[in-house]
């Protein structure tokens, strides 16, 4: 297999099988978790369970002071690389054109000279936060082989990326195709790792809202 | 000793004088990226260098490399170079025909034994050896009967390199690239549909100058002019870095020259020499004519999806529908997976015992 045979295959039945697997994985995993249902609930309502579910939808969005207190860096380490691959992955241009392709519609983006320096800031901040899970004792205890996993897969497809756009390994189609496996791998393990709290987070925000929310206290 | 005259002697026999003829030494130096420094070297080694035996075989092809290489203005490098190479056989150029064409075919193989350059256009069909045959013999036969005493063999074109048109889905004829054929023989492959003539012609002058291939990259091409991407040498780039792209093609984009990127251009994973050689007497190139390239000297151009999508999406068309059954297939697997929650939370409910007081006090004996 020549480069741009490898090329072509990522382009063509590998992002098939992702997108597949991906899609498969999240219809499957959300409807897992919503049909569990939730229990009854015997007492009195003492507030709105549908207020508390979207106040905290947006409350948990910020960090409590007293939290951030005790870790700032892996708060503002973690707004950093969310916020950057949200930039890097929906305002790059080419990847916007994928976004157009699968779903009919599209945005303006970024020059690409500033996404690449949201891209460097992203890598370190992911950086960071893995220097620090391995360096903070209780965060290294905690740690499975999942969590690093995922740290992986998230990483690869930004530093291929960066790769790709800088010209660092030749020929560029080898990795530009790199870099779109790297990103089919990330889809394909995308549901069935932490990774799904995309996802699951709206969930589990309005569960503990609502909760809350019946029972008239503080989320 | 060989019975074509020198180059030199040639040359002069057609009125070059040396002066027209260190200009050609200077213009082969440069297109193979040679220091100006060789051109003695060239000019010495050209001088004495009887011409060199060529045989062309054209198989599956559209003979567009053959009008690519004589279609050029004369006097040109490309017209000069044919003075390099003694063409003993060529179906589109040569005047004989049929038993005399094979003949003349066979005199050279015969003549210059071990020495003679093979150069290939087309592809060569084996789903049925009868698809393509010349003088009725098949291609495949022809071609290695002829590449058997060849000193090496050039592969033309993207259909001689890599199968080209011929080659691509669902492939009827069961095409296939020189390379995949010979495999005993130094092998350089310029594709291109059609190839550039100055490259045709610059790894003709190196062959009969050094006696030897030029440096070759993975996929066989000489560095000297697939080195980089049309896109790393594209007058156009600036647009791409600053994020300004054409939107369609007769949008206000186009029209100030925007990058073609978001049109289907495949410049970033092209590697050739059209944005600095450019065609036709150097007047332009498929993007400075407002065209995103097609890519078409990388092997499978024709099966990367549209030319008119952009280089970063996906190439299947049937990717709506893979989504919609992974997306009905995992409801499915979903909806099962909950009943079977259901279900183990209903068996627990049953198998659950209810324990009173009584049940837990000691047994007092």
């Amino acid at each position: 297999m020549n480069y741009i045979e490898f090329l072509l295959w990522v382009r063509g039945p590998a992002f098939q099988i992702a997108i597949a697997v991906l899609v498969f994985g999240i219809s499957f995993r959300l409807l897992e978790i919503l049909l569990l249902g939730r229990s009854p609930e015997y007492a009195a309502p003492r507030g709105s369970a549908v207020w508390g579910g979207f106040r905290t939808l947006l409350t948990r969005t910020l960090s409590e002071e007293s939290i951030f207190r005790r870790a700032p860096l892996v708060i503002i380490a973690g707004y950093v690389f969310h916020l950057g691959l949200f930039i890097v992955i929906l305002l790059l241009v080419p990847h916007i054109l994928v976004f157009k392709d699968l779903l009919g519609f599209s945005w303006s983006g970024l020059p690409t000279p500033l996404i690449d320096a949201i891209a460097v800031i992203t890598l370190l901040a992911l950086f960071i936060l893995l220097i620090n899970r391995i360096k903070h004792p209780v965060l290294r205890f905690l740690s499975t082989s999942a969590d690093y996993f995922a740290w992986v897969i998230t990483f690869l497809p930004l530093l291929t990326g960066y790769m790709a756009y800088h010209h660092m390994v030749n020929p560029y189609p080898f990795i530009l195709g790199l870099h779109i496996l790297s990103v089919e791998i990330l889809m394909i393990f995308f549901p069935f790792t932490k990774l799904m709290h995309a996802f699951t987070l709206v969930i589990a925000r309005w569960y503990n809202g609502a909760n809350a929310g019946h029972k008239g206290v503080q989320a | 000793m060989s019975k074509y005259p020198t180059i030199g002697e040639s040359l002069r026999h057609q009125g070059i004088s040396r002066r027209d003829f260190l200009k050609f030494c200077t213009a082969v130096a440069s297109i193979m990226a040679l220091p100006a420094a060789m051109i003695p070297k060239i000019a010495e080694a050209l001088e004495g260098t009887p011409k060199q035996s060529a045989i062309w075989l054209s198989f599956q092809e559209c003979t567009g490399c053959t009008e690519s290489l004589t279609r050029s203005h004369a006097p040109t490098l490309e017209g000069l170079i044919l003075d390099l190479i003694s063409l003993d056989y060529h179906h589109t150029l040569q005047a004989a025909a049929g038993t005399a064409a094979e003949s003349a075919r066979e005199a050279a193989m015969q003549g210059n034994k071990g020495n003679y350059l093979v150069i290939v256009d087309g592809s060569i069909p084996l789903g049925n050896l009868g698809y393509s045959t010349i003088a009725g013999i098949s291609n495949v036969d022809m071609l290695k009967e002829v590449v058997a005493g060849a000193k090496a063999v050039v592969a033309v074109g993207t259909c001689a390199a890599y199968g080209g048109i011929p080659h691509a889905a669902p492939n009827p004829t069961g095409a296939v690239s020189v390379e995949s054929l010979i495999t005993d023989k130094p092998i350089i492959n310029i594709p291109g549909c059609p190839p550039i003539p100055m490259v045709i012609a610059g790894v003709v002058a190196h062959f009969v100058t050094f006696g030897q291939l030029p440096h070759l990259d993975s996929l066989k091409r000489p560095l000297s002019f697939f080195g980089q991407t049309i896109h790393d040498r594209c007058y156009r780039r600036p647009f791409y870095d600053k994020g300004l792209f054409a939107e369609s093609f007769d949008d206000e984009g186009a029209k100030q020259g925007w990058c073609l990127y978001k049109l289907g251009c495949k410049g970033p994973v092209t590697y050739n020499a059209c944005a600095t050689t450019k065609w036709n007497d150097g007047v332009s190139f498929p993007i400075e004519s407002g065209h995103g390239c097609l890519g078409c000297s990388e092997p499978d151009f024709w099966d990367a999806g549209s030319f008119y999508k952009p280089l970063a999406v996906p190439i299947s068309g049937v990717i709506k529908a893979t989504t919609g059954y992974a997306l009905a297939a995992g409801a499915a697997v979903g909806v099962a997976s909950g009943a079977i929650n259901r279900l183990k939370r209903y068996q627990a409910r049953q198998d659950h015992e209810t324990v009173t007081i009584t049940d837990l006090e000691r047994n007092p004996k």
